[in-house]
């Protein structure tokens, strides 16, 4: 296998300054949204006393199980030991780190009392799941940087093998946090299951490629680098499973509830009657995150297509908005069973009624900023620091290929 | 990072309170706000000089015995800073201690520190409200402030018990 | 030293007459309420205070507890942001109290009840609160520390009463008694100021009881002569969401 040369991205300065300046405004807008909502107070948001959780939540919970997820092919190629991923890997820890950034910057931003972010970090109470994240949070990204090191300073890639490991385990107790904010609330029906963590860890894979692919097509293109199918092909195929995993734990999911008569409101709720919930989940999530990528990747023609496959990446990235759009919105939408055999008839608090939720302007810029805070970290750390291979043709990366291609 | 922050922080609030002292000493003496029932007295319910380091500390503690013990009896409650500091307006009501030049706002802004006590708490006595958190001082009816009341001008404290 | 303060506390009453009259310092007169004074000795957990609910004797359409209880905590002196429309400020207001009216499915019955924070003994919203702002007082009362409160709203989706506000906006009137302000989580916290200063009952008791419906009953729930054990003794009671175990201070008869 020939050695990897990796090189700054080379993107011409307007084109690269302009990008820039995009980012830099759409994530100068979500600051603008976060300075309007800390100065006025959540009542200028979609977010009430009944869908406390809103559209922020949607964004930074997707960014963080997608930072776990863009790790994947760093753990591949180090802790797998498959070479074709290798070249990769760097870009792949980057990303990982900065949408972890992008992530928990628009939870932060969206707290009550952000200003008291230092309390979070003095005042620990251990029984809570968010505390745990809080470390696992800091300790994901220490522990990326440090795998960045290993992979970029020669006297560091002996431990390459190690340290990715533990990033490996990492994030997937990373994900099982994120899934078990969810999972260890006994008060909701949509939530109280253990089978949001494995749910989360596949969406995790999912998102998280599906980013990575588009990454990396978008900055190859940009570059003129070469960018061979092999590597391509195999990411794709990687997706699919991915994206057929998370179908799969959905589906266990939506059985776990629905095999007690309790929670058939539920899954009717989610299925049936649920609005714009439900429009959400067939075609959101099933039909346009799930089904149609899953269909491009099979097909023979469009299966090998760039476009093709930049396209279906993006909507698995759309269906992934959506299932966050269904499980947390959604899942605080539904009424709580209080009262089990009686119907509300009259409440003061909109008990036994399905709460209402519009997002909001702000919400929505503040989520989008901190999207474009994670690119704007990626774009800025491939420009100035060697993460990208010059080629990812073939030859270079295929270890079969490129035995084949140096004559003996 | 969080250690560092702390540190700040301390260190921030250490220059801010000999701020607060230096600029006391300049101006020599007090800066109760006529008018108010502190003006009435001699000294803080501590020694003036101590209070005007520690004050925060000493409300700070006091928080905590209250929110999570329960404890509401002693002298160090904040509603009794805004009981005893808050003056009146000559129209007879009460002016609250967060307003521009009123005692509290006067010297945070002076000293450029931040004062989040009143995001959440009365800036006003209570007006012998029920079951209020201190062992309040005479309601304002009983006593009413404003015009009339003298400015004693002795405000370092001085042979004050501790 | 627990030994001497559970005495202290058993004949708070009587110690705290006593102290008061050595705390009032010179030139400081004692406001006092109903012949109570502030508490000076540290809440202990040999009381739990609860509430016992007659769902009968709640009387359809009657929210004198919700009005009380708006007006002890200063809830009403919150005004609805310029601009906001009046369904979405409904949404957002606090709510520490409400009135639910229920019907059986099956035997077609109506209920009425006031549901508030139901100060449980393992609480959810204490379990995830991330910096522990959200605490169970030693006495039983599940209450929000606002001072480390950072406004994550992790507990209302933690909890199974949906008791929680959050609050949305600024907050420029205030009791003394209640301080609350824009960022931060509230709920009941059974009138936790008259807790301390020794007063009787809670403002929904007691305008429940003007209204000459009775229907809530305040008390402790450790002691076996007070009035409530002995009603919990005498007639069946209700936990909302017994499957939980969550072991509430508040109890429903009738229900």
């Amino acid at each position: 296998m020939k050695r990897i040369v990796y090189r700054e991205w080379q993107l011409a300065p307007q084109r690269y300054w302009g990008l820039l300046a995009i980012l830099a405004a759409v994530a100068g807008l979500g600051g603008l949204a976060f300075a309007y909502m800390e100065h006025e107070g959540h009542w200028v948001t979609g977010m009430t006393n009944h869908v406390v959780w809103g559209t922020p939540h949607i964004f930074a919970v997707f960014l963080i199980v997608a930072a776990s997820g863009a790790l994947n092919v760093a753990s591949i190629a180090s802790v797998f030991g498959k070479t074709l991923y290798k070249p990769l890997a760097r870009l792949s820890g980057l990303l990982a780190v900065a949408l972890l950034m992008g992530g928990l910057l628009v939870l932060v931003l969206d707290l009550g009392r952000p200003e008291r972010l230092i309390v979070a970090m003095t005042h620990y109470n251990f029984r809570s799941i968010f505390a745990w994240n809080i470390f696992l949070y800091t300790g994901f990204m220490v522990i990326v940087i440090g795998y960045l090191w290993t992979m970029a300073e020669r006297k560091g890639n002996v431990y390459t093998k190690q340290v990715g490991f533990v990033a490996f385990v990492w994030r997937l107790l990373l994900t099982t946090g994120t899934g078990s904010i969810f999972g260890f609330l006994v008060a909701r029906q949509a939530y109280d299951t253990a089978v949001l963590a494995p749910l989360f860890i596949a969406m995790s894979f999912a998102f998280g490629l599906a980013i990575f692919m588009l990454v990396v097509m978008f900055a190859y293109t940009q570059d003129g680098r070469p960018l061979g199918n092999a590597l391509l092909l195999r990411l794709r195929n990687l997706l699919a499973v991915f994206v057929g995993g998370v179908l799969l734990i959905l589906l266990a999911y939506l059985l776990t509830k629905l095999y007690g008569a309790r929670h058939y409101d539920l899954v009717s709720f989610y299925l049936l009657s649920g609005g714009s919930y439900t429009l959400a989940f067939w075609l959101g999530w099933i039909l346009i995150g799930s089904l149609a990528p899953l269909g491009i990747f099979a097909h023979p023609v469009l299966g090998q297509d760039r476009t093709w496959l930049a396209a279906a990446a993006g909507m698995v990235i759309v269906g992934g908005f959506a299932a966050m759009y269904v499980l947390i919105i959604g899942g605080q939408a539904f009424p709580m069973p209080l009262f089990p055999g009686q119907t509300v008839v009259e409440s003061g608090f909109l008990d036994g009624q399905v709460a209402p939720y519009a997002p909001s302007i702000p919400e929505v810029l503040l989520g989008l900023g901190g999207v474009a805070v994670a690119l704007l970290i990626t774009a800025v750390g491939v420009r100035v620091l060697q993460f990208l291979p010059e080629s990812l043709d073939d030859r270079v990366v295929d270890p079969h290929l490129a035995a084949a291609a140096e004559p003996a | 990072m969080a250690k560092a922050v702390v540190l700040g922080s301390l260190l921030s609030v250490g220059l801010a309170g000999a701020l607060v002292a230096l600029a006391a000493q300049a101006a020599g003496g007090s800066y109760v706000v006529p008018g108010s029932q502190a003006a009435t007295l001699d000294s803080c319910v501590e020694q003036t000089d101590f209070m005007r380091r520690n004050h925060m500390e000493v409300i700070k503690h006091q928080r905590d015995e209250t929110v999570h013990n329960g404890i509401r009896s002693t002298k160090h409650s904040l509603a009794g800073c805004v009981e005893c500091h808050a003056s009146g307006d000559p129209a007879g009501g009460v002016v609250p201690v967060d307003r521009k030049g009123q005692f509290c706002q006067a010297c945070h802004a002076f000293a450029a520190v931040g004062m989040n006590c009143f995001d959440c708490h009365a800036t006003v006595p209570s007006q012998g409200e029920q079951g209020q958190g201190s062992p309040s001082r005479s309601p304002l009816a009983a006593s009413p402030r404003g015009a009339g009341v003298a400015f004693t001008g002795q405000r370092s404290g001085e042979g004050y018990p501790q | 030293m627990t030994e001497a303060r559970d005495t202290i506390d058993r004949n708070r009453r009587a110690f705290l007459g006593a102290a008061a009259g050595l705390a009032v310092a010179p030139g400081v007169l004692l406001h006092t309420v109903a012949g109570a004074a502030p508490r000076s000795a540290p809440v202990t957990s040999d009381v739990r205070w609860g509430l016992l609910i007659d769902t009968a004797k709640c009387a359809d359409g009657c929210t004198a507890c919700v009005t009380a209880c708006d007006e002890e905590n200063g809830l009403n002196l919150q005004v609805k942001p310029e601009g906001q429309s009046e369904a979405k400020w409904a949404q957002q207001r606090s709510v520490w109290i409400r009135k639910a009216k229920l019907q059986d499915n099956q035997t077609g019955r109506i209920t009425n009840l006031p549901l508030m924070c139901q100060h449980c003994e393992r609480p959810p919203c204490v379990d995830v609160c991330p910096t522990g702002a959200s605490f169970k007082r030693a006495d039983g009362i599940v209450m929000v520390d606002r001072h480390t409160c950072i406004g994550c709203r992790y507990c209302m989706m933690a909890c199974p009463y949906k008791a929680r506000s959050f609050i949305h906006e600024k907050v420029t009137a205030q009791l003394t008694r209640a301080p609350r302000g824009k960022g931060c989580v509230e709920s009941c916290n059974l009138c936790v100021h008259r807790r301390d200063n020794g007063q009787e009952s809670t403002a929904c008791v007691d305008a429940c009881a003007r209204e000459g419906h009775q229907a809530i009953l305040f008390g402790d729930l450790k002691d076996p002569a007070s009035h409530i054990s002995q009603m919990l003794t005498a007639i069946a009671s209700r936990q909302i969401r017994e499957d939980l175990a969550l072991n509430t201070g508040v109890r429903y008869s009738n229900i």
